[in-house]
């Protein structure tokens, strides 16, 4: 884990005055890979595909695994089809925690050179272009850049849960203008936005906003985070 | 309801009549009655809707009654041919720029299944013009990758109306090919037809120019500013010329429902040598006669019909005309079939005229600065195929197909006699275009050819693909070549 330091920052939702503090947090280098989630279901049987309950994971979950304990893909590919419940039991079991949407979002602004690159035209294309491209879950971990606080694959390789994955849209309604919470779709979309250049915050948030905590999906993982407090207190552990 | 009722009646009282009886099922099935509100349709039966894929379309309504019309609809991301070695990934309904076509009439209950394929990393939804009610369906249909959402409604308008995914960013869902038709047909259906078409134009925002090659990504900047690098019919260049041209009899007349996804221009659309007998304005109720070019709006769409009275090729095009010819907005219909020489009599006399002041025309050069990003042909093979893939983005609007060119206009380019004289005046017209009359296979020609914006490897290429196809003498032109006629 790495620490990243704390700052203030404006996420993509909010009147332009609505900055968001973000305290100092830990946060994995690497997204969880098959290999990790492969040994979480054999110390944590409750999670195997055969026994999850559907509470707490929809059909999907480890859809592509062939059994309880054969993934398919690259061992060192990210954990996908995962459901937030799942993701979170995951940190938990280590002693961390999913990080925060905006402990997330503070960290992803990052390039390979500076904290905030959302208004670097490269960076936002890169990430466009990733969107795009198809298939990209079946690629090992740390294949793509590493960012100013030392952490890989943010952008790159799958979409990633977080602790509150769907508090920025909830419903998916479309034209209403009251709520701001839930106008993520056409004009209003752009009406809710503070910064109408960063379309691929709009597709990200669009993303979590799709997804329920049950549902998992062929390209999304996560990672962990933690406080730093907690660190402290352990420390021998590592 | 009532009908059927009367109808049972009579089979009680004649038991051997059961089998009328049956085959009156069908009758049944049609209605006169007329609903002031078409709300109060009732339906009857449920029915798969059947979807097509462009050009075609489903089968007319005709004089069936109101149904539940479930249908069922897969989003898919997949990569796709822009035009000959530019690959896109392109986001679908039903897998297909546009998406499948769905055909109702006025009163249907649409049960509308929209799936998004596992594989896909965005969620999606559909935003159906023909809907009354919150986002046309946008929030009931919001669907992450991996699920289905379903919900309903009734269709009450008719007319041609788009649908398009509506989910952030909009514009780069509507500009990777999230859009199609849904026709909603009156009461009785629309008067029949000899064939329908579906055809749909939608501009692409590449990084790359037009005809750059390999995977070409959304340009999110290009968009912004509107300046697309391809303004297609059907998704891609050439997705409804040569083979894949649509067809037609002489004497039929002709339905086109012509949708424009954008996600920003706007279309001037036209058919060369035609003239619209009828318009749905908009796709909507008010009838124009007698049309040369429709506005269609983005996220708009016309009806236009046509009696096609004499044979030969007829070209589509957005009539914002270097969107047709840089950009491929070129569509054709072949009519095949007796010429009519009281409608058309072809060419009859050809006179010289030279006004003062005219010059060669020419293409703004690119400064030549391509060089460094270009993939270079590595093997004979590679380098027909590209010369092919340059060929059927630059040359074939005049040259035609199989580079028969077009009688009377374009001369030919197979087992052409000017062509096989002479490399370097080939290389030369190629670099800087060609103007007054030249006499190729026997035949007269005097027209204009721009010059070509083309590297030395490009010309090359292209150059040696026409030299080794349709009987030419092949030869194979070096970029050297090139260079050297362009320094002399």
């Amino acid at each position: 884990m790495v620490t990243v330091k704390g700052g203030v920052y404006l996420p993509l939702y909010g009147a332009a005055d609505q900055l968001i503090d973000v305290d100092s947090f830990m946060m994995d280098v690497l997204p969880v890979t098959n290999t990790d989630y492969l040994k979480f279901v054999q110390e944590n049987p409750k999670w195997k595909k055969s026994n999850v309950k559907a509470l707490f994971a929809d059909k999907s979950y480890l859809a592509k695994w062939t059994d309880d304990t054969s993934f398919t893909g690259l061992p060192d590919a990210p954990v996908n089809n995962v459901s937030w419940f799942a993701a979170k039991k995951y940190c938990e079991c280590q002693g961390k925690r999913l990080p925060t949407m905006d402990e997330w979002e503070f960290a992803a602004m990052a390039n390979e050179d500076v904290q905030d690159a959302r208004k670097i035209k490269s960076y936002n294309q890169y990430i466009l272009n990733w969107y795009e491209a198809p298939r990209t879950y079946n690629k090992s971990v740390g294949s793509t850049f590493k960012n100013y606080w030392g952490i890989y694959d943010l952008h790159g390789l799958v979409w990633e849960w977080t602790q509150d994955f769907n508090s920025v849209l909830i419903s998916g309604e479309s034209r209403k203008d009251q709520d701001k919470d839930s106008n993520l779709f056409c004009g209003s979309a752009a009406i809710g936005a503070s910064d109408l250049m960063n379309y691929a915050a709009f597709m990200r948030y669009a993303f979590r906003g799709s997804m329920k905590a049950r549902y998992s999906s062929q390209n999304l993982g996560f990672r962990c985070a933690k406080d730093i407090e907690k660190l402290d207190v352990g420390q021998k552990d590592l | 309801m009532n009908l059927r009722i009367k109808k049972n009646f009579v089979t009680k009282m004649l038991l051997g009549l059961s089998t009328i009886a049956f085959l009156s099922g069908c009758v049944n099935d049609q209605s006169d009655k007329t609903y002031d509100d078409a709300v109060d349709i009732p339906t009857n039966q449920e029915m798969v809707a059947e979807l097509t894929s462009p050009p075609f379309v489903p089968t007319p309504v005709g004089k069936r009654m109101a149904k539940k019309l479930i249908v069922d609809l897969e989003i898919q991301e997949r990569e796709g041919e822009m035009v000959g070695g530019v690959k896109y990934v392109y986001w679908t309904f039903g897998g297909t720029v546009p998406g499948s076509f769905i055909r109702t009439r006025v009163g249907d209950e649409l049960e509308f299944h929209l799936k998004n394929h596992p594989d896909n990393k965005l969620p999606h939804n559909i935003d159906l013009h023909a809907v009354n009610g919150p986002g046309g369906g946008a929030e009931s249909s919001f669907v992450a990758p991996g699920h289905e959402k379903v919900f309903s409604f009734k269709v009450l308008n008719p007319g041609l109306y788009v649908y398009h995914c509506a989910t952030a960013p909009v514009g780069m869902h509507i500009a990777n090919g999230m859009y199609g038709l849904i026709l909603v047909e009156p009461e009785g259906g629309l008067e029949p037809v000899d064939r329908e078409y579906y055809v749909m134009q939608g501009e692409f925002y590449t990084e790359g120019g037009y005809g750059d090659r390999g995977m070409q990504a959304f340009d999110m900047q290009k968009a912004i500013n509107e300046n697309p690098d391809y303004v297609v019919f059907n998704g891609h260049v050439g997705a409804l010329t040569g083979d894949n041209a649509m067809t037609a009899k002489v004497g039929e007349t002709v339905r086109l429902f012509v949708g424009n996804g954008g996600p920003s221009l706007i279309s001037s659309f036209h058919v060369i040598g035609e003239i619209f007998d009828k318009v749905h304005v908009e796709g909507g109720d008010l009838l124009n006669h007698n049309v040369q070019t429709t506005l269609i709006p983005a996220s708009g769409s016309a009806i236009v019909e046509f009696k096609v009275d004499t044979p030969g090729s007829f070209i589509l095009v957005d009539h914002s005309m270097f969107r047709a010819f840089n950009k491929g907005a070129l569509a054709m219909l072949n009519v095949e079939g007796e010429e009519n020489k009281k409608v058309f009599t072809g060419e009859i006399h050809d006179g010289i005229y030279l006004p003062e002041g005219s010059v060669i025309q020419s293409m703004p050069s690119l400064d030549r600065k391509k060089a460094k990003e270009e993939v270079k042909a590595l093997s004979f093979e590679e380098k027909m195929k590209f010369g092919k893939d340059k060929y059927m983005a630059t040359c074939v609007a005049c040259h035609q197909g199989n580079g028969q060119g077009i009688a009377g206009a374009f001369p030919p380019l197979a087992k052409s006699d000017y062509l096989n004289a002479d490399v370097d005046r080939a290389i030369d017209i190629v670099l800087h275009g060609k103007t007054g009359e030249i006499t190729v296979n026997g035949e007269k020609y005097n027209s204009v050819m721009t010059a070509q914006a083309l590297s030395d490897e490009e010309v090359s290429n292209v150059l040696t693909y026409v030299y080794n196809s349709w009987g030419n003498s092949k030869k194979e032109v070096t970029p050297q070549m090139v260079e050297a006629v362009r320094n002399r």
